[in-house]
């Protein structure tokens, strides 16, 4: 038998290779291994589903034990969100010209790099700034990097970022920046939940690298003290970097709007699926200085002139990164996310200005509409007094935020995730996120069902 | 503009070679004419030129500049090229001599020649950098019989096409390195001994490899990781207060001088003391005065950067690291620092020990961990050269 | 009309790309156009209205393009078929990087709702599939590696030696050995990406160079381990293709000095079945999900490198890992056996490619898997044996011995006898459809290009890949200037890259294009 991922493996082909290459049997490829280090048993792995139809069978009957967001109605968020996502994107990021290209150059590839430049390009209009990297893993790496980078242009080795910012990407700087960078975290303003600014001016100094926030922040707040805090981060000679949230882009200010010098985050909301939390991708932007480019650790594409005047393309700066410089690099770079960034270009494309636009505010009057309702009920608190975006974090009494979650589940509704373990001073509370597709109708089914769960 | 190349040639280069004698300095030469040696080097750089030819893409013209006669005219009408000739030799006719190659190549150089090739050996070499120092771009062309400085092509051809991709800009104008102009003492090599001194710098073109694609591109440049090696030795020259450093020859030692913020010299040893603010103690010293000032140092560091293609530790232009100076510091107290770039262009070969005491060089070997930046380092052979 | 002749002797294709000239998106633009309208908000939900955003409220709307859907569509139609992937050519000459078949079915399953829509803090009870898959994923990957655990998270093989890195910096730190225990061992021949990491972790690096048979040189790893040595970082077989026979006596080598030993398995696809980190006496090693195990490299990612660990190192991994319950028959997010403050990626890892690598898997089973290591040497040592025979090409290091998956090859001799070097020729290869890749630097074999022929190519495919690498080294030698205007057939023409190198004239954006430029490349005063 032969397989059909293996053209090669008709026998009589074997032989004929083998005749050519003059040798007896492919095992004499393999007498550099010594014996020890042979491997002589057989596999711990369930036997092959050969044909296709017993493969797409079996896994279809995984895929069915999972409740898909698309077939309820799901308040999650924090971090990973249910945007509607255009069939255009999943169209062009599976063409197989994208999808399985790799690594050629700008002449073979040249479409790979026009496609990644122009996301660049979008991205760079979406935020006001000049520089746009070829995308990170995710957010959480994108502004572990921009900390880095902020400690070299700077010099200095510290870097503080808001207390209540989202847990796992506190792990993740922490985690990167460490040993190297030391962590500080800002408290928050107890009724807003934004940054406190007194605490950000006591812990402020010149070795300080760099303020680090998150606009909209992780518990969903729209931190309107930018300026103050760029202000109170520039005069101690440290770079403001703000961890923005694209798809708010189109109706809020971008953090260069404020005086971020770095601008990261993630373009999981660009028309990317949540795929359980592994659809991501992270972008870094800057001003079009030398000192910030010559900071970043990935790639960037710059156009290029060509002899026949079309647009060309090519690697901005190679020797930046590890691919050229290996250990002297800065930081590293690899495989990461570019066809998320093939993605979210043809998703910005497809939004347009007016489409961003209607975006944001969509979600922001939807994140109101049902944060008031959910205020009417009773035992039911909206937990910050600051504007929010798609997410707003919720306090419950009576109820414990699991056994909520539990009982909305079975009237098929996902509810907010719950903040306690996290959050222990916010107390029994939930981040509940809204997006565009949301009705009246789906806001309200979950008003009722926590109306009854409550009084239950 | 076009461009201009400019071609010289030893016409006797080469020519000491053929009967056994080790290159064509003085008496040398007078009894290679006499064993009847015919000149070997015009032919040479001939071909080096029939490959710019070649090479070089037809929307690129350019000038070529040739020394009269002998000097390269012969060459380049040999590769059928009308040169314009340049006049810098006092005297015409007769067996010419090194201020031959100093005067043309002086009016090469004023003249702004892109690229200057000479064919000929170390002497050539020499002759040229006393002419042009490190203010032209120059390329040997290999003729000579004493080829110890790495200043020379692989060969005539590709000395030819270096210069056509220069032309074209495929090599681009920021990629030139200094790199050694050796020579060894050529009566003392005659009878038996290697000594080979260090002479100076002279600009090369350095071809890169040049792939705008995924994963690969131009190497990091010569400068950059010179810099990044001083970088590395300077952390251990900073955290020793009671060492004195001796710092031997080269550009990558002189940038460790640099980053000290100190001042010393290009071709000698210089005797620096350790601690966060180090000091220059002597500059260009010879045999006796390292013993000397060793006597005052009980903790002394010797270190060195490998010199010219063959990647020789010490034996090729440091001299003054005697075998009694190596041994009084000890094998221990030797600290190497190159660019990672240095060792990879000896495609695997070994580091190279010649101190002209066997017994010591065969103390010597073994592997070293050569600094390439701080914290980096690359652990490599040195054998016996 | 007259008929033109068929050449059916001819071995390489009449290859033209798809040329679109197509513009930059922006000069697509026009106003008022739409490419998507999303839902209204009712009359309800309207009146709850913005909230008071002060200078938040953006005031110029970002200069997106403005396009109806079919235009932004064609365009990127266009784009892609200025691209090539390993679906449309015989993608050999990307070496280290395992180009093989990623099958259809597999990006069918993983686009299903039940895995590409399921939000990462769903109730584990509704994502009991998505765990099942991952958990099992895991299982098979510990019999092929011997490992006892595994992390999935790492976004890529990069973020995966990331991950080793950490986990070292943790172990090394945990026993208080910080500043004892401060360098790495890595060799020159593996993956850029170890030593950076290992740098970003604020390791010392030392770096093993080659003997004459292209292995580590194990006598200078001898003179580079010490008590200070934290791990060794290596691969093997390294990009090269040629197996470190020696490989135990490193792992002891550094063992015996107390340091940890992990294997960067890039290069794994020479080895499944056949030999495994557990018997080489490894402590971490991980895989690439989008190289060895068929999920797409998507232009560059997502991929997913996973990562494993004997038992000894699972505190250190990232949380959570994925566990199973026998009893309760369910299975759960692990937060309790890793590390409490280790995180390298949001969530839980890439699981579009972990999907296609379980389905590859289970579609292979183990007897097939290990064909397909068997198969992919034997198409790598039919192309080696036919490249060696080609002229001003050759492969230094091991002569006479067989090579693994891959084989580093030079063209150095190619470039003395022709000025042609590697640079120029792979623009040439694509004249005739066919990509080649340099490798990665430093350029320790001179003029190097790495081919790597995978299980997926038929001879028939391999004997054309010869056909094309041989008619480019003959015009090389007979019409030298046909090989340095290359590529002729592709989307553009020769491109300026020394721009790229001067950050005053290099535009990584069109908005910074039109702040430097006006017209073509003409630049503002």
């Amino acid at each position: 038998m032969t397989h059909p991922y293996i053209p090669n493996s008709v026998p009589k082909i074997q032989e004929e290779m083998l005749r050519e290459i003059g040798a007896k049997s492919i095992d004499e490829f393999f007498k550099c291994i010594p014996d020890d280090l042979q491997f002589k048993g057989r596999l711990a792995i369930p036997e092959p589903l050969l044909s296709e139809a017993a493969l797409k069978r079996h896994v279809e009957g995984m895929a069915d034990k999972n409740t898909p967001a698309t077939r309820v109605v799901s308040f999650l968020g924090g971090g990973c969100w249910n945007h509607y996502v255009p069939a255009s994107c999943d169209e062009i990021n599976g063409r197989s010209e994208f999808l399985t290209a790799y690594a050629g150059d700008p002449y073979e590839d040249h479409g790979r790099f026009q496609a990644l430049f122009e996301y660049a390009s979008m991205m760079a209009e979406l935020l006001e700034m000049d520089v746009v990297n070829i995308p990170t893993y995710d957010g959480a790496q994108a502004a572990g990097t921009a900390l880095r980078m902020a400690c070299r242009i700077t010099e200095r080795s510290r870097v503080l970022v808001p207390a209540l910012m989202s847990p796992d990407r506190l792990k993740v700087i922490r985690t990167y920046l460490h040993p190297q960078i030391e962590v500080e975290t800002i408290a928050a303003d107890k009724e807003n939940l934004t940054l406190d600014l007194a605490d950000l001016k006591a812990k402020l100094n010149d070795k300080t690298a760099a303020v680090f926030i998150e606009n909209p922040a992780f518990l969903g707040v729209i931190e309107t003290q930018g300026e103050k805090i760029s202000k109170l981060a520039h005069d101690a000679g440290a770079l403001f970097v703000v961890w923005a949230d694209p798809s708010s882009l189109g109706a809020l200010t971008p953090p260069s709007g404020y005086g971020a010098d770095i601008a990261c985050g993630d373009i999981q909301p660009l028309g990317i699926h949540m795929h359980f939390g592994g659809g991501r991708g992270g972008y870094i932007a800057s001003r079009d200085e030398a000192k910030y480019i010559e900071e970043y650790p990935s790639r960037l594409f710059g156009i290029s002139p060509t002899t026949h005047g079309e647009w060309g393309f090519g690697d901005v700066a190679w020797e930046r990164t590890s691919f050229a410089k290996r250990e002297d690099a800065k930081e590293f770079v690899g495989t990461a996310a570019a066809l998320w960034g093939i993605t979210a270009g043809v998703y910005l494309a497809t939004m347009g200005p007016q489409g961003m636009a209607d975006l944001g505010n969509g979600i922001m009057k939807r994140a109101r509409y049902l944060a008031n309702a959910l205020g009417k009920i009773k035992g039911v608190r909206v937990a910050t007094n600051a504007p929010f975006f798609k997410e707003f974090p919720v306090t419950f009494e009576g109820k414990k935020v699991a056994e909520i979650n539990e009982a909305l589940l079975s009237r098929g509704i996902h509810g907010g995730h719950d903040l306690t373990p996290d959050y222990p001073n916010l107390k029994n509370s939930a981040l509940y996120c809204v997006n565009e597709t949301m009705t009246k109708a789906d806001m309200d089914a979950l008003v009722s069902a926590l109306s009854e769960i409550l009084k239950g | 503009m076009a461009e201009s190349i400019g071609i010289i040639v030893n016409p006797i280069a080469g020519m000491g070679g053929r009967v056994g004698l080790k290159g064509t300095d003085g008496d040398a030469l007078r009894l290679a004419v006499e064993r009847g040696v015919a000149p070997r080097s015009t032919a040479r750089a001939a071909e080096s030129l029939r490959a710019l030819c070649e090479l070089a893409t037809a929307d690129v013209p350019f000038t070529l500049y040739a020394g009269r006669g002998p000097l390269g005219e012969d060459a380049a009408r040999d590769a059928g090229i009308d040169p314009v000739v340049v006049d810098g030799a006092t005297r015409l006719g007769g067996p010419t001599t090194a201020d031959d190659t100093v005067a043309v190549a002086r009016a090469m150089k004023e003249r702004g020649v892109r690229l200057l090739l000479f064919a000929g050996g170390d002497g050539t070499a020499r002759d040229v950098c006393r002419a042009v120092g490190e203010d032209c771009l120059a390329l040997g062309i290999p003729a000579g019989v004493k080829i110890h400085s790495a200043v020379y092509a692989s060969s005539p051809k590709a000395a030819g096409r270096v210069a056509a991709d220069l032309l074209s800009g495929r090599i681009p104008r920021s990629a030139e390195k200094l790199a050694e102009v050796m020579d060894i003492d050529e009566d003392a090599y005659r009878s038996g001994r290697l000594n080979a001194r260090l002479y100076g710098y002279l600009c090369v073109p350095y071809e890169r490899g040049r792939v705008q694609n995924l994963k690969s591109g131009s190497a990091a440049s010569d400068a950059a990781s010179q810099a990044e090696a001083a970088q590395g030795a300077a952390v251990l020259v900073e955290s020793e207060p009671d060492t004195l450093f001796l710092v031997g020859a080269g550009t990558t030692t002189r940038a460790l001088l640099a980053a000290l913020g100190i001042e010393g010299t290009l071709l000698g040893v210089d005797a620096v003391q350790g601690g966060t603010h180090p000091q220059i103690l002597a500059t260009d010293m010879g045999e006796r005065e390292i013993l000397t000032i060793l006597d005052g140092h009980p903790t002394a560091k010797i270190v060195v950067t490998p010199i010219g293609g063959q990647g020789f530790v010490f034996g090729r232009g440091n001299q003054q690291f005697s075998p009694e100076v190596i041994r009084r510091v000890g094998r221990e107290n030797i600290a190497l620092l190159a660019s990672p770039a240095k060792i990879t262009a000896l495609r695997g070969a070994p580091l190279l020990v010649d101190t002209g005491d066997e017994s010591l060089d065969a103390a010597l070997e073994g592997y070293y961990r050569i600094i390439t930046g701080p914290g980096r380092s690359i652990v490599y052979g040195v054998k016996q050269g | 009309m007259k008929m033109g002749k068929r050449d059916f002797n001819k071995k390489y294709r009449n290859y033209h790309q798809a040329r679109w000239d197509e513009p930059i998106i922006f000069e697509l633009t026009q106003p008022g156009e739409r490419g998507i309208l999303l839902p209204e908000a009712e009359p309800e939900v309207e009146a709850a209205g913005l909230p008071e955003l002060g200078a938040m409220v953006r005031k110029n709307a970002p200069k997106l393009p403005e396009m109806s859907q079919m235009r932004v569509l064609k365009h990127y139609m266009h784009l892609s078929q200025e691209n090539i992937g390993a679906d449309e050519t015989v993608d050999i000459g990307q070496g280290t990087c395992t180009m093989k078949y990623n099958p259809k079915i597999n990006d069918r399953m993983a686009g299903l709702p039940g895995f590409a829509d399921i939000h990462p803090r769903q109730s584990e009870s509704t994502v009991q599939g998505a765990l099942e898959l991952m958990y099992q994923t895991e299982q098979m990957l510990k019999s092929i590696s011997g490992m006892d655990r595994f992390c999935m998270h790492p976004g890529g093989g990069a973020q995966a030696v990331l991950t080793i890195a950490t986990v070292v910096r943790d172990w090394v730190d945990a026993q208080g050995l910080t500043d004892k225990k401060d360098e790495i061992i890595t060799t020159i021949f593996s993956h850029p990406a170890n030593p950076a990491c290992a740098a970003v972790k604020g390791f010392k690096l030392i770096t093993i160079y080659p003997d004459k048979n292209g292995r580590p040189d194990l006598e200078a790893m001898k003179a580079a381990v010490n008590e200070r040595t934290a791990a060794v970082f290596i691969t093997n077989p390294e990009d090269i293709g040629i197996y470190n026979s020696d490989i135990k006596e490193f792992t002891k080598l550094v063992h015996d000095a107390g340091g940890l030993c992990s294997y960067d398995q890039a290069n794994a696809n020479a080895l499944l079945g056949i030999t495994r980190a557990r018997e080489a006496d490894f402590d971490l090693c991980f895989f690439n999900i989008h190289k060895t195990f068929a999920s797409p490299h998507g232009c560059g990612g997502p991929g997913c490198g996973v990562m494993g660990v004997r038992e000894h190192l699972v505190k250190y991994l990232p949380a959570p890992l994925v566990g199973y319950d026998e009893k309760k028959d369910r299975y759960f997010l692990d937060y309790d056996s890793p590390s409490k403050t280790t995180r390298i990626k949001d969530f839980y890892g890439v699981l579009p490619a972990i999907v296609r690598g379980y389905s590859w898997m289970r579609n292979l089973g183990p007897d097939w898997l290990r064909e397909v290591s068997r198969v992919a040497v034997l198409n790598n040592n039919y192309v080696f044996k036919k490249i060696m025979a080609m002229r001003g090409v050759g492969a230094p290091y091991a002569e006479g011995e067989f090579r693994m998956e891959q084989v580093r090859y030079s063209l150095q001799k190619l470039k003395e006898e022709t000025g042609i070097g590697v640079a120029e020729f792979i623009n040439r290869m694509f004249d005739y459809g066919m990509h080649l890749w340099s490798s990665h630097e430093p350029w320790i074999v001179p003029e190097p290009f790495t081919v790597e022929p995978t299980e997926s190519y038929s001879k028939a495919e391999l004997d054309e890949y010869l056909a094309v690498l041989e008619k480019v080294i003959d015009e090389c030698y007979k019409t030298p200037d046909v090989v340095r205007h290359a590529p002729e057939r592709a989307a553009i023409h020769h491109t300026d890259h020394d721009i790229q190198d001067d950050l005053k004239r290099a535009a990584i954006t069109w908005r910074a294009y039109n702040k430097k430029y006006t017209g073509y490349f003409e630049p503002k005063a």
